[in-house]
C-alpha cells in the first residue's frame, strides 16, 4: 500500500472505539455497519485503507442510499396494532408508481432523475433535490450548488439531457427574527434568505436555465435549517433515454478540476446540525456555472454523435460513488493520480471523494476516445481518462501504481445491513378556535383587516421581488409566465414552456407544499401537497391523466420514533393519494436529519416535516392554458368543489394565534372528478381565468384574481357549495379545504358552462366589476368585506418588497 | 438569392444562442452556431457569412464585468477579420450580453467621424449596474426611434419586448450622447423614462443604438424572446382573432429585416 495512504485499524477495535472512528472521521456511519465492516474485513484478514472505508461510508451513507426509507419500520398509531413496515419507499411510493402502471413513464427510480415521455422525438426528464445543510452554513454556495447539482442530474439521466426549466422551493425563518432568538452558530434567516436566492439565481442566470416555478415559506423552525429545494427539467431525445457500461470502456472525467472542497458532503448531510457546524466549511462546495455550461455544450454534442455510452454525474460522494455506481455491474479500475488537481497536496482518499462541482463521468468505447476529446477542445473543456470499466466485479483504485482500494461491487452495494427502526405516531391536540362570526342577523363582523393580514402574512405576500432577479423567458418558451394579470404582477399557478420552439406542445410545472398542516396530521400534509400540485396544473390547463410527481421528504432525525412516525403517515399519504389520482412517481428524494442542537445547553430543534410534491404534465395544446388574473368586468366568479369546516393549520388561524385540529383532508373520489371536470372545461374554452384555492382560502384566492387583472368584484357567499354543515362567514371564507378552484365564466359561456359542471358541487360567487372595489356580503347580505383592490394589492406586496 | 448565412457566435457562457438561431431560420437565413475558438482557429471563416450575430448569456461568466473578456478577446485575436467583415457592408447584431460585447470593443457607437483617424476599436460607451443594482427579468415598452437601422425598418412605433440583465444601463460622456442624438443613433428608448419600465436607469432611456451607417445594432431587450404571440406576458388577455398574422411575436421583425436587407444588399 502506499505511504500517502493509512491503514484504518478496526479488526481489534471494541465498540467504543469502532465510534470513535466513525464520529471522528465524519463518516456517519452506526455501530451496526461499523461491525459488518470489522466482519468482512476480518473475513479477508486485513484492515481497510481509508479509501476504502471512506468509499464504504459515502456509498452507504443516508444521503447516498436512502437507507431510511429502505429500513424495516415497527410502526405503532394512536394505540392501534403494532404494524411491520418494509421500506417506505417500496410499500408507498415505488408500488404507488407500479400499480398506476401509466405507459407515458419512460424510467422511474432508476436514473438520476425521472423521465416521460413527451413527443416523437423527445422524452422529459425531472428531478428535483434538496441542498439544506450546505445553505445552511454557507446560503450562497450551498444554494448554486443545489442547482448546479441537479442540473447534472439532467445531464446525467439516459446519455443526457439538455436542461430547460430550474424550479426552486425555500423554506426560511422569520425575516423578522430578533437576533438575541437566534440559536447559537445560526445565521439570520434574512442572511439566509438573499444568500439562498443569490445563489441560485446567479447559478441559474448564467446556465441560461429559465427558473419559472417556485415557492417561499417561512416558519420559526426553519430558522437553524433552512430547506432548499431545487428542481430541473430536461429534454432528451427518445433514442438516447438508456444507458449501459461495458467492460474495456474508459472511465473518463470531464469538467472541473479537483480540490479539497466538499469533501463529506454526503456523510455530513446524513447528520444533525450543531452549533459547531459553522465551522464546517470545507464540506460546501464551491460552485461555477460557466463551467458547466460548457460541459452541457460538449456532452450534448457528444451524446449526439453516439460516443459514450453511459454517464453520471459527480455529486455527493464526488468519484466514488460516481465511478463505484457506474461499475456497478461490471467492475472499475481507477488511478487516481491522473485526476487534474485544483492545486497539489490532496491525499488518494481526498481525490476520490472531493465533492468539486462540475465534473461528469462517462463511460468511452476506446475507439471514440479521439473525438470526443476533440469537441473538448473546441469547447475548451477539460477531459482526462481515468481508467477503465472491467469484468472483476471489483472497485480497484490506484493511486502511483500502489493498489489504494480494492472492494467487491457486491459488498460496497449491498452489504449494507438493512436497518431496524422503532415509529410511533400519536395525533397531538390543539386548542380550538371559535368561529368570529355570531350567526346569521346578529354578527356583523367584518373580516377586511383578516383579509389584509392574510394577503401580509410572508407565506402568502408576493414573492415578486425574488422572481425578477431569475431569467424566466431565456430559451425562448415561456408561454406563462410566474407573474401575470394585467401588470404582470400576479401570482400564477404554475408556469407553462414550449421546450420545443415552435411546437404547440407544452410542459406545466408546479408544486404542492403544505407544512403548518403536519402539526395537526402529517398525513393530511403529505395528502394536501398532492392535491395542491395537481390543483396548480389543473389551473392553468393541466390535466391529471398526463401528469407525474416527484416526493421530496424534509425531515427531522429519523432514528426518533415520533420523527419517524411522522414520515410513516406521510408516506402512507403519499401512496393512497396518488393511486386514487393516478399521478405516478418518477422520482423522488429525501433529506434527513434537519435538525439543530446546541452542544452547550442541550437545546434541540427540528424542522416541522416537510414534504415537497412537484408536479410535470404534457399538455398537447399551449393556446388552451388560462391564467389567474380575472380578464372582464360583468364576467361571473364561481367557486368549484365543497368548501368545509378545514381550518386546522390554516393562515386564518394562524394569524389569530391558533392551530386547530381540523386540517383539510383530501377526499380523492370528490377532488378526481371535480379536477377531471374542470381540466375539460377549460380545454372547452368556457373558463376566462382559474385560480387554485389554498392558502387563506376563498377570500385570499378571489382578491388575488380581482387585483391582478384590475377589477373589482362584488361577491356573496349564499351558493358557496359546502360538505358539511360550515355556515360561518369567516370559515366560508377562509377555510383550506383542497380540491377547490375559482373560476371566471364569461356571460355567454355561463350555461355551458354550468351544465358541463353537472354533479360537481360549483356555485357563483358574484361579478367582476369595473369599479376597483373588492365587496363580499355575508350570508345575512351584510357587507363582511369593503375594501379596494389596490389596498389590497398594496397589503400583498409591501412585506417582501425588497 | 439563397439564404442569407447567419454566424451565431458562441462561446463560453453564451446561452441565448438557440433561440436567436430559431429566430433567424424563421425569418429565412441558413445559421450556424459557432464557437470563437474555430474563428480564431480559422476552421470557420467570417466571410463565409452575411450577418454576424452575438447572442445573449454571461460570455466567460461576465468576469470583471458584463462582455468585458469576449471583447478583448475578439479585439485582440478577430479585429482584422471584423473590420473586412464591417467594411464589406455586413450586418451585425448583439443582443444584451452581445451588446455589452459590441461596445465595449467599440464596434458600438462605432467611431465619429471628426476622429476618424484612428482606426484602433475603442469603448466611448459602456452598459454599468442596472441603478435597482440587481439582475432584473421583466417585460419593458419601448419606443421606435427615427434612425438609420437596417434591423428596425417598418417596425411599430412601440415595441413589447423582455430585458434579462443586472448590467444594462446606457451611459456615455455628455458630447458622445450628444452625437448619439445626432446622428439618430438611438434605435430604441424605453418608453417610460420611470423604473420600472425603464430598467436600468439608462441615459436618455437608451435601451439600442446602431452604428452611423444603421448596419451594426446592438440592444439590451430580447427580440428573440418575442418569436410568438404565446410568448406575450398577457397574451391570455388579449381576445382570440382570426387573423394569423396577430400570432407573429414583435422580435421577429427584427430578424426578418436583417434577412431581407443581407439578401438584397450583401454578397
Amino acid at each position: 500500500m502506499s505511504s500517502t495512504v493509512n491503514e484504518i485499524n478496526i479488526l481489534n477495535a471494541d465498540d467504543a472505539e469502532l465510534m470513535r472512528i466513525s464520529r471522528e472521521g465524519t463518516l456517519s456511519l452506526n455501530l451496526n455497519e461499523m461491525k459488518t465492516i470489522q466482519t468482512h474485513f476480518g473475513a479477508l484478514g486485513r484492515n481497510p485503507t481509508d479509501v476504502e472505508i471512506e468509499t464504504i461510508a459515502q456509498t452507504w451513507s443516508e444521503h447516498c442510499v436512502h437507507k431510511t426509507f429502505k429500513s424495516i419500520i415497527h410502526y405503532i398509531e394512536d394505540g392501534k396494532a403494532p404494524e411491520q413496515i418494509d421500506g417506505l419507499f417500496p410499500t408507498y411510493i415505488q408500488r404507488a408508481t407500479e400499480e398506476i402502471a401509466k405507459p407515458w413513464c419512460v424510467s422511474v427510480f432508476s436514473d438520476n432523475a425521472g423521465i416521460i415521455e413527451f413527443d416523437e422525438t423527445f422524452n422529459i426528464v425531472f428531478k428535483v433535490e434538496t441542498h439544506n445543510h450546505p445553505s445552511a452554513i454557507e446560503p450562497y454556495g450551498g444554494a448554486g450548488t443545489g442547482i448546479g447539482g441537479v442540473i447534472r442530474d439532467s445531464l446525467g439521466t439516459g446519455l443526457g439531457a439538455k436542461p430547460i426549466l430550474n424550479t426552486d422551493v425555500f423554506c426560511f425563518g422569520m425575516p423578522d427574527t430578533p437576533y438575541a432568538q437566534l440559536p447559537k452558530g445560526t445565521l439570520h434567516p434574512k442572511r439566509v434568505f438573499k444568500g439562498v436566492v443569490a445563489g441560485v439565481r446567479d447559478y441559474g442566470n448564467r446556465m441560461g436555465i429559465p427558473t419559472a416555478n417556485g415557492a417561499i415559506l417561512f416558519d420559526a423552525r426553519y430558522t437553524a435549517n433552512p430547506l432548499v429545494f431545487c428542481g430541473n427539467v430536461g429534454l432528451i431525445p427518445r433514442n438516447r433515454c438508456e444507458k449501459s457500461v461495458e467492460p474495456g470502456d474508459l472511465v473518463v472525467a470531464i469538467g472541473g478540476q479537483t480540490g479539497r472542497d466538499g469533501i463529506h458532503g454526503a456523510t455530513f448531510s446524513s447528520a444533525e446540525l450543531d452549533d459547531t457546524s459553522e465551522n464546517l466549511g470545507s464540506v460546501v462546495q464551491i460552485g461555477n456555472p460557466i463551467m458547466e455550461k460548457k460541459i452541457v455544450d460538449a456532452l450534448l454534442q457528444a451524446r449526439d454523435r453516439n460516443l459514450y455510452r453511459s454517464i453520471t454525474d459527480c455529486g455527493a460522494g464526488g468519484f466514488s460513488s460516481a465511478v463505484g455506481e457506474m461499475g456497478e455491474p461490471v467492475g472499475a479500475e481507477v488511478h487516481l493520480e491522473r485526476v487534474s488537481l485544483k492545486y497539489e497536496g490532496l491525499a488518494p482518499w481526498e481525490i476520490w471523494l472531493s465533492e468539486a462541482q462540475e465534473r461528469m463521468v462517462i463511460a468511452v468505447p476506446p475507439e471514440n476516445l479521439s473525438e470526443l476529446m476533440e469537441i473538448c477542445e473546441a469547447e475548451v473543456v477539460e477531459a482526462t481518462v481515468l481508467g477503465t470499466f472491467t469484468d472483476t466485479h471489483r472497485l480497484q483504485v490506484f493511486y502511483e501504481g500502489a493498489m489504494v482500494a480494492d472492494l467487491e461491487m457486491e459488498f460496497l452495494h449491498h452489504g449494507l445491513p438493512k436497518p431496524v427502526k422503532q415509529a410511533v405516531w400519536q395525533p397531538p391536540k390543539h386548542q380550538e378556535m371559535a368561529s368570529r362570526d355570531k350567526g346569521i342577523g346578529v354578527g356583523n363582523a367584518s373580516y377586511t383587516d383578516d383579509l389584509k393580514k392574510l394577503l401580509a402574512s410572508p407565506n402568502i405576500a408576493s414573492k415578486e421581488s425574488v422572481i425578477r432577479q431569475y431569467d424566466h423567458e431565456v430559451q425562448g418558451g415561456m408561454v406563462i409566465n410566474p407573474l401575470v394579470g394585467v401588470a404582470n404582477d400576479g401570482p400564477s399557478d404554475a408556469c407553462v414552456v414550449t421546450p420545443v420552439l415552435g411546437s404547440r406542445k407544452g410542459v406545466i410545472v408546479a408544486n404542492g407544499i403544505n407544512p403548518k398542516y403536519s402539526d395537526v396530521d402529517p398525513y393530511i400534509s403529505a395528502a394536501s401537497a398532492i392535491d395542491e400540485a395537481l390543483r396548480n396544473i389543473v389551473a392553468v390547463g393541466g390535466s391529471l391523466e398526463k401528469t407525474a410527481l416527484l416526493d421530496n421528504f424534509c425531515w427531522g432525525n429519523p432514528d426518533k420514533p415520533d420523527r419517524l412516525g411522522e414520515l410513516v403517515r406521510a408516506a402512507k399519504a403519499c401512496y393512497d393519494i396518488a393511486t386514487a389520482y393516478g399521478t405516478p412517481y418518477i422520482s423522488g428524494k429525501d433529506s434527513l436529519y434537519n435538525e439543530y442542537s446546541d452542544t452547550t445547553t442541550g437545546e434541540q430543534r427540528a424542522i416541522p416535516s416537510t414534504l415537497l410534491i412537484s408536479a410535470i404534465c404534457v399538455i398537447s395544446d399551449i393556446r388552451r392554458a388560462v391564467t389567474m388574473d380575472v380578464k372582464t368586468p360583468g364576467n361571473f366568479i364561481y367557486v368549484v368543489g365543497n368548501t368545509y369546516a378545514e381550518l386546522g393549520g390554516s393562515h386564518y388561524f394562524g394569524i389569530h394565534g391558533f392551530i386547530g385540529n381540523n386540517a383539510p383532508v383530501v377526499r380523492p373520489d370528490e377532488g378526481k372528478l371535480t379536477m377531471q371536470r374542470l381540466s375539460t372545461a377549460i380545454n372547452s374554452g368556457f373558463v376566462r381565468s382559474c385560480h387554485d384555492c389554498s392558502e387563506g382560502g376563498i377570500g385570499v384566492a378571489a382578491a388575488e384574481m380581482a387585483f391582478a387583472g384590475g377589477y373589482g368584484m362584488s361577491l356573496n357567499l349564499n351558493d358557496i357549495p359546502t360538505g358539511d354543515e360550515t355556515a360561518a362567514d369567516d370559515y366560508l371564507l377562509f377555510s383550506e379545504s383542497n380540491s377547490r378552484f375559482i373560476v371566471e365564466i364569461e356571460p355567454q359561456h355561463r350555461e355551458a358552462y354550468e351544465n358541463h359542471m353537472k354533479g360537481i358541487p360549483t356555485g357563483c360567487l358574484g361579478t367582476v366589476t369595473e369599479t376597483p372595489e373588492f365587496v363580499v356580503k355575508g350570508r345575512a347580505g351584510n357587507s363582511i368585506i369593503e375594501t379596494s383592490i389596490d389596498v389590497l394589492k398594496s397589503a400583498w406586496q409591501t412585506p417582501l418588497h425588497s | 438569392m439563397t439564404k442569407p448565412k447567419v454566424l451565431i457566435l458562441r462561446t463560453a457562457g453564451t446561452n441565448c444562442d438557440a433561440e436567436t438561431d430559431t429566430a433567424f431560420r424563421l425569418a429565412g437565413a441558413e445559421t450556424a452556431l459557432v464557437h470563437i475558438q474555430n474563428l480564431i482557429s480559422g476552421k470557420v471563416n467570417l466571410t463565409d457569412y452575411q450577418i454576424l450575430a452575438i447572442p445573449g448569456g454571461f460570455s466567460y461568466g461576465d468576469d470583471i464585468a458584463a462582455g468585458i473578456l469576449l471583447a478583448i478577446e475578439m479585439k485582440h485575436k478577430l479585429t482584422e477579420a471584423l473590420n473586412a467583415f464591417v467594411a464589406s457592408g455586413k450586418l451585425l447584431i448583439g443582443i444584451c450580453n452581445g451588446f455589452q460585447v459590441l461596445v465595449r470593443t467599440g464596434l458600438l457607437p462605432g467611431m465619429s467621424t471628426a476622429d476618424g483617424d484612428t482606426p484602433e476599436m475603442g469603448q466611448r460607451t459602456t452598459l454599468a449596474m442596472n441603478t435597482s443594482a440587481r439582475f432584473e427579468c421583466r417585460w419593458v415598452d419601448l419606443a421606435t426611434q427615427e434612425s438609420p437601422c437596417v434591423f428596425t425598418k417598418d417596425i411599430k412605433p412601440r415595441v413589447y419586448l423582455p430585458v434579462a440583465h443586472a448590467e444594462g444601463r446606457f451611459t456615455a460622456p455628455t458630447d458622445v450622447l450628444g452625437e448619439l442624438e445626432a446622428n439618430n443613433q438611438v434605435v430604441f428608448r424605453y418608453a417610460d423614462s420611470a423604473y420600472p419600465n425603464n430598467p436600468n436607469g439608462s441615459d436618455a432611456d437608451i435601451a439600442g443604438i446602431c452604428d452611423a451607417t444603421g448596419r451594426i445594432f446592438g440592444l439590451m431587450p430580447h427580440p428573440e424572446r418575442f418569436l410568438t404571440k404565446w410568448n406575450h406576458p398577457r397574451w391570455s388577455r388579449i381576445p382570440e382573432t382570426e387573423d394569423t398574422d396577430a400570432e407573429e411575436g414583435d422580435g421577429l421583425i427584427i430578424f426578418k429585416n436583417a434577412v431581407n436587407y443581407a439578401k438584397a444588399k450583401c454578397p
